[in-house]
């Protein structure tokens, strides 16, 4: 199996973007959360200065912290590079894409959870185990609800790898899809949730009672917390290029064509700054849900996924 | 001579388990001799009869005839792809118990080493001629066996009530099985006196029997492999057997009812009809829900994975009714890729399941406890059942890179190719029946968690945990074994899936062998890449890179300094081990959610209470919905039954005069 | 543009179910007349779509009689007399959210199987959408059975009518101006008399939770 040198150069390209400019975009999402609610901003550069100071500090770790513990940043920011690697931002033609497709990044995504999960419940603590068990419950409806999101995609594409639904959607005639809206709506609300955004989980709460995502890395500190913060962007960014791969594929350089992504990285960051807003304003508005109401929110994504997919059948788009 | 060889070799390693069984008998309370000589040669002899079984796999079918049995009834037995894929999963699951049991087999619980030595070669060697058989008479003798002898190994530890209760329900509804399985037999004979399978498989039955047949199939079958609503038996036969026997009880018995239900439904029956695929897919699918469900809310750690076979189980007739559905309709390629998915879950769950039995056995023995409120913190004194059991706990989620991932996406992709169906109703189905399966695969990586941060991570719960020793060596290679065999299913599916080729060709006349073989051995492409591809070992490959590449950047580009300190308390400096999730804890958000499918009682505190007392009771409809009236009803029959018996000496006389009387009248016409 | 256009009728219909889903779940009283003002508006636009496509100008008046109706008049009157009833949120539904999700999916699998084989009877150019409709329709009942406040209700009961106001231009390329017209009134007389009733339950129990209507029965 030999590999094309553009597209082990887009391979490259992809990461890189990927890693260089996730916590960019949380940068930029966080400013405008405070635009929005009338402070004064952090700088743009913000996320990248408080990787620099963790990784400069003395790890410190539970004394009953065992090995799963100290592995699992490493595994995480792994599997999050994965998924970077896999959704086609930048182009279609990545090597790597043939390796995991749709379901395959699901599951990656339900690995790094369970890794998670499994490490706060390793020091033993109250915070940990809340943080772990309100995390798996989040999972295990936003994880059916985000496949069969990305399912209303590939029966319209006939294909579950990422790369053939952008190709396909993107180079396609331009149509309108009725359960793409279904699959749209349901998937903002998975994302939402997966990136414990308002109104599923406030990322900038300090108190413990209501710490979803950051319950799961209390006990963590230096570079395993700079690794599982930079993760956490890596997710975000991954989700939003899903989303832009199934509803905006409009740019993304094809096989064969390194030039193109000279559009397409600039293409890249607009799509981006735009979905960074409306994700900023969407938190703006919302009100954080009560725990238990959260089931029921992601309950409506999943059925609406479903809808979507009964009404391909219905309609045949 | 090479075709007669591979089954008489095969035959041969059965009655040597047999007889290593016998040997046992001699010594029954030599328990070194035991366990360290015959029970490794089990293993070995296991090994054995799984190698034989996948060369078995790719060779042209073999049969023959054994004088023993009854005169004019002998029996026959018979090795085809499909009997050989079982037999290949008997065999590498038994290996790994086999060689555990070596270091698990302990003086002075319950019945003597060496009877319950013979029990379980006995049982072994009843599942294999099970596959084997070729002939009704044979195959309900070899299920006769499998069950009883399965039944002396639950109550090993007779003296305790609640395993006698639970071994002798367990016999009931074995028993209720084999009634169904032999009637089913019957019907499929259709009158001509001949039970050989072969003959079965020629009579062209009207499509009235043959539903008859398939529903007798399905009950009897179904009771066996723990199907709604007759599963009563399984979360309390599991739990009382010893580890060994409940991991070859769970990983290896059950899938010979898949055995058994394949079999009739594909091979013996000539004609599916399409409710019967509907049927499956419907009982399947609530039993995946309910299993799951009950998963999450267990305290008993091995009721826990009892349960989860519960819903695998559920999960593969999914699968087996799908497999049928598009058979129906003529749809081979798709019928082959469902049931490719589907024996693809009855091996990875042979696996992953036996491991994770093994390894809670392995708990118990260290700690002494069941209950999961009791554990806890176990990976520091046990690491090597703790690291192997992670690897059991990460393929029964259904995660990437391992075993359990690679038949959900079979599955899954199964659902996304049939939007052609001829009804528009199984049209609207096949996507809502999609989306449960998506449902109970992330609800039981919800219990696996649950299940190894509650024994394995956390603080210990008790103190005297801190004295649990980590496994023997032979319980290590047990482990080591299971562990291996599902990393290697996970990363290496092609060849698996090669040698279902060979199964789903006999069952339905397509393989999914030749499409997955053009595209290498490195991706998985059913159909073709373009439409969808997964290859575990890049995969795998890359994590594994990143992840070291990371490990090692930050410590070239930073530092890698640790210090340990006591763990964050907020402030409130008295935390003891039991301020973390209990099990319940951790199961409640979803007992909330799904209230509706338990019979729940609680017994909640008032602010009043001196000593105030919390008390959950979570149990099963389906026992007082089903199993109490007609136990209700039974008993009224016997009751009414039971006056015929008047005691008294001159009313028995009277009653043998009677039938004189009448016999003389009918004679007299 | 027309191929767009034809494609934009389906995007309307599953918006329309959307809508009528999200409102199952909404327990602000206040989301729900804003979710139904989108309703209004996404039918009208639909309306005008089909008008468009068809070239039947009678859609034309429908739909502005539509938009006077349902976006600007009707959503008035329920933001007044919300605000006069005091009413902001819906007490516990009489189902769970989730079970009436499930049924909720069931309704729309079985209003999806019953609308294909009617609607390749049809000759409209929205046909395909008939199912969409009639889920909508079923989903809004399903609202109005499974709610404890009176609001929601009449709110459920207009949803319906906007539901069957689709159905009708998916099935027919819209109704007789005169039955739309009977029709329409016939709604603001419910919502006009309904309104008042509203008044009547808070003045006697002081609260517009409808079990207390239950109290009304002989015993």
């Amino acid at each position: 199996m030999l590999v094309s040198p553009y597209a082990f150069l887009a391979q490259v390209v992809q990461f890189l973007v990927a890693l260089a400019a996730a916590p960019l975009l949380t940068g930029w999402i966080n400013q405008w959360r405070a635009w929005l609610q009338n402070k004064t901003a952090p700088s743009l550069l913000q996320p990248y200065y408080v990787l620099h100071k963790l990784f400069q500090k003395e790890a410190v770790a539970a004394e009953n912290a065992s090995p799963l513990f100290r592995a699992t940043p490493y595994v995480v920011f792994g599997c999050m590079a994965l998924a970077c690697g896999i959704v086609p931002a930048v182009s279609t033609d990545l090597p790597l894409a043939p390796a995991a497709d749709a379901i395959a990044l699901v599951g990656l995504f339900a690995l790094a959870r369970v890794f998670i999960s499994l490490a706060a419940m390793d020091v033993g603590t109250a915070f940990g185990t809340l943080g772990a068990r309100r995390e798996m419950l989040i999972g295990f409806l936003a994880e059916p609800a985000l496949l069969m999101a990305l399912f209303c995609a590939s029966l319209i594409t006939s294909s579950t790898s990422l790369s053939a639904i952008v190709n396909k959607m993107a180079h396609s005639q331009f149509q309108l899809y009725p359960s793409m809206a279904f699959a749209g709506v349901a998937f903002t609300i998975v994302s939402l949730a997966e990136n414990a955004r308002v109104p599923v989980d406030n990322p900038a709460t300090h108190l413990e009672l209501t710490m979803v995502h950051e319950a799961l890395v209390l006990e963590y500190s230096a570079r395993h917390l700079a690794l599982l913060e930079w993760a956490a962007s890596l997710k975000l960014f991954a989700y939003s290029c899903i989303g832009l791969a199934l509803f905006f594929p409009y740019g993304v350089a094809q096989a064969d064509a390194p030039l193109a992504m000279l559009i397409s990285l600039p293409a890249l960051g607009l799509k981006l700054a735009v979905g960074g807003f409306a994700l900023a304003l969407i938190e703006t508005v919302s009100a954080k849900l009560r725990i238990f109401r959260v089931p029921e929110f992601l309950a409506v994504a999943f059925v609406l996924a479903v809808i979507g997919l009964l009404v391909h059948g219905l309609l045949g788009a | 001579m090479d075709r007669m060889l591979n089954l008489d070799t095969i035959l041969t390693v059965i009655t040597i388990w047999v007889g290593i069984g016998v040997i046992a008998l001699v010594a029954p309370r030599r328990t070194r001799f035991i366990a360290h000589a015959l029970f490794p040669a089990s293993a070995l002899l296991s090994l054995a009869l799984g190698a034989l079984a996948i060369h078995g796999l790719f060779a042209p079918p073999q049969a023959t005839i054994l004088g023993l049995g009854l005169p004019g009834l002998p029996f026959h037995w018979r090795i085809d792809s499909l009997s050989a894929f079982f037999l290949a999963v008997i065999g590498v699951a038994s290996a790994g118990t086999s060689i555990f049991s070596a270091g698990y087999l302990r003086k002075g619980e319950g019945t003597a080493p060496g009877l319950q030595c013979l029990q379980y070669h006995v049982f072994l060697a009843a599942m294999a001629l099970v596959v084997l058989a070729d002939d009704a008479y044979s195959f309900m003798v070899a299920w006769e066996t499998m069950a009883l002898s399965s039944y002396f190994l639950v109550m090993a530890n007779a003296r305790v009530a609640s395993i006698r209760s639970a071994g002798y329900l367990y016999l009931l509804l074995a028993h209720i099985g084999a009634i169904a399985v032999l009637l089913c037999f019957g019907v499929l004979q259709a009158s001509t006196g001949d039970f050989t399978f072969a003959n079965l498989r020629a009579q062209q039955l009207p499509p009235f029997w043959a539903s008859i047949a398939f529903l007798l199939a399905v009950i009897g079958f179904g009771a066996k492999a723990g199907i709604v609503p007759l599963h009563v038996w399984l979360p309390e036969a599991h739990p009382a057997a010893p580890s060994p026997v409940s991991a070859l009880m769970s990983g290896v018995m059950l899938k010979t009812a898949v055995y058994g239900l394949l079999r009739v439904a594909f091979d013996l029956l000539h004609i599916q009809i399409a409710w019967w695929g509907a049927l499956l897919l419907g009982l399947g699918l609530l039993t995946a829900m309910f299993g799951v469900v009950f998963t999450t809310v267990q305290t008993d750690m091995k009721r826990l994975l009892a349960f989860s076979s519960i819903e695998n189980l559920g999960l593969v007739f999914v699968g087996t009714g799908l497999a049928l559905m598009f058979r129906t309709y003529g749809m081979q390629a798709l019928s082959a890729l469902a049931l490719t998915a589907t024996l693809f879950h009855v091996a990875a769950h042979a696996l992953f399941k036996t491991l994770l039995f093994l390894a809670t056995g392995s708990v118990l023995h260290a700690t002494g406890e069941r209950n999961l409120g009791k554990l806890g913190g176990l990976i520091r004194t046990m690491p090597w059942v703790a690291w192997l059991g992670l690897i059991g706990a990460l393929a029964a989620s259904g995660l990437p890179p391992l075993a359990g991932f690679v038949s959900e996406w079979l599955l899954l992709q199964t659902f996304l190719f049939t939007t052609h169906l001829p009804t528009s109703f199984l049209n609207m189905l096949v996507p809502v029946v999609a989306a449960a399966v998506a449902l109970v695969a992330a609800l039981s990586a919800y219990a696996m968690v649950k299940f190894f941060g509650v024994i394995f991570l956390g603080q210990p719960r008790e103190e005297k945990l801190r004295h649990s020793r980590d496994a023997s060596r032979c319980e290590r290679i047990g482990l080591a074994w299971l562990a291996a065999g599902c990393v290697m299913l996970g990363l290496f599916p092609i060849h698996a899936i090669d040698g279902i080729d060979r199964v789903t060709r006999l069952l339905v006349g397509f393989g999914l062998g030749p499409t997955v073989h053009a595209n290498g051995w490195l991706l998985l492409a059913p159909t073709s890449i373009q439409r969808a591809s997964y290859s575990p070992v890049i995969f795998l490959l890359v994590l594994a890179a990143s992840t070291a590449f990371t490990a090692i950047a930050a410590r070239i580009v930073y530092h890698g300094r640790l210090r340990r300190v006591p763990a964050w308390d907020c402030g409130y400096p008295f935390q003891t081990a039991r301020m973390q999730d209990t099990s319940e804890g951790f199961g409640q958000p979803i007992r909330q959610i799904f209230e509706s499918f338990f019979r729940m009682h609680r017994d909640l505190p008032s602010p009043f209470d001196a000593r105030p007392r919390y008390r959950v009771v979570v149990e099963d409809h389906f026992w007082y919905w089903i199993y109490q009236p007609v136990q209700a009803l039974v008993e009224r029959v016997a009751r009414l039954a039971g006056r015929v018996q008047q005691g008294r000496i001159s009313i028995y006389l009277l009653y043998s005069f009677l039938t004189l009387l009448m016999m003389l009248l009918l004679m007299g016409r | 543009m027309i191929a767009l256009l034809t494609q934009a009728i389906n995007l309307f219909a599953a918006i329309l179910l959307i809508l009528a889903f999200a409102m199952i779940t909404q327990r602000r009283i206040l989301n729900l007349v804003h979710l139904f003002t989108a309703q209004g508006l996404t039918l009208v636009a639909a309306t005008l779509d089909v008008g468009y496509l068809t070239a039947q100008h009678s859609l034309y008046v429908s739909a502005a009689f539509a938009f006077a109706l349902k976006v600007v008049v009707l959503p008035t009157l329920l933001h007044r007399l919300t605000d006069r009833l005091q009413v902001r949120f819906d007490v516990e539904p009489l189902l769970n959210t989730p079970v009436t999700m499930l049924i909720g999916i069931l309704l729309v699998a079985f209003a999806f199987d019953l609308a294909s084989p009617i609607a390749a009877l049809s000759a409209s150019i929205a046909r395909a959408t008939l199912g969409i409709a009639l889920a909508s329709v079923l989903l809004s009942f399903l609202m109005m059975i499974t709610r404890a406040k009176a609001v929601p209700q009449v709110i459920g009961f207009l949803s319906m009518e906007n539901s069957l106001f689709f159905a009708a231009t998916a099935a027919t390329n819209g109704m007789p101006m005169l039955v739309e017209l009977g029709i329409a009134l016939d709604a603001l007389m419910a919502f006009l008399i309904g309104g008042v009733f509203m008044f009547q339950i808070r003045e006697q129990f002081d609260s517009l939770d409808i079990r207390h209507l239950e109290r009304l029965r002989e015993e």
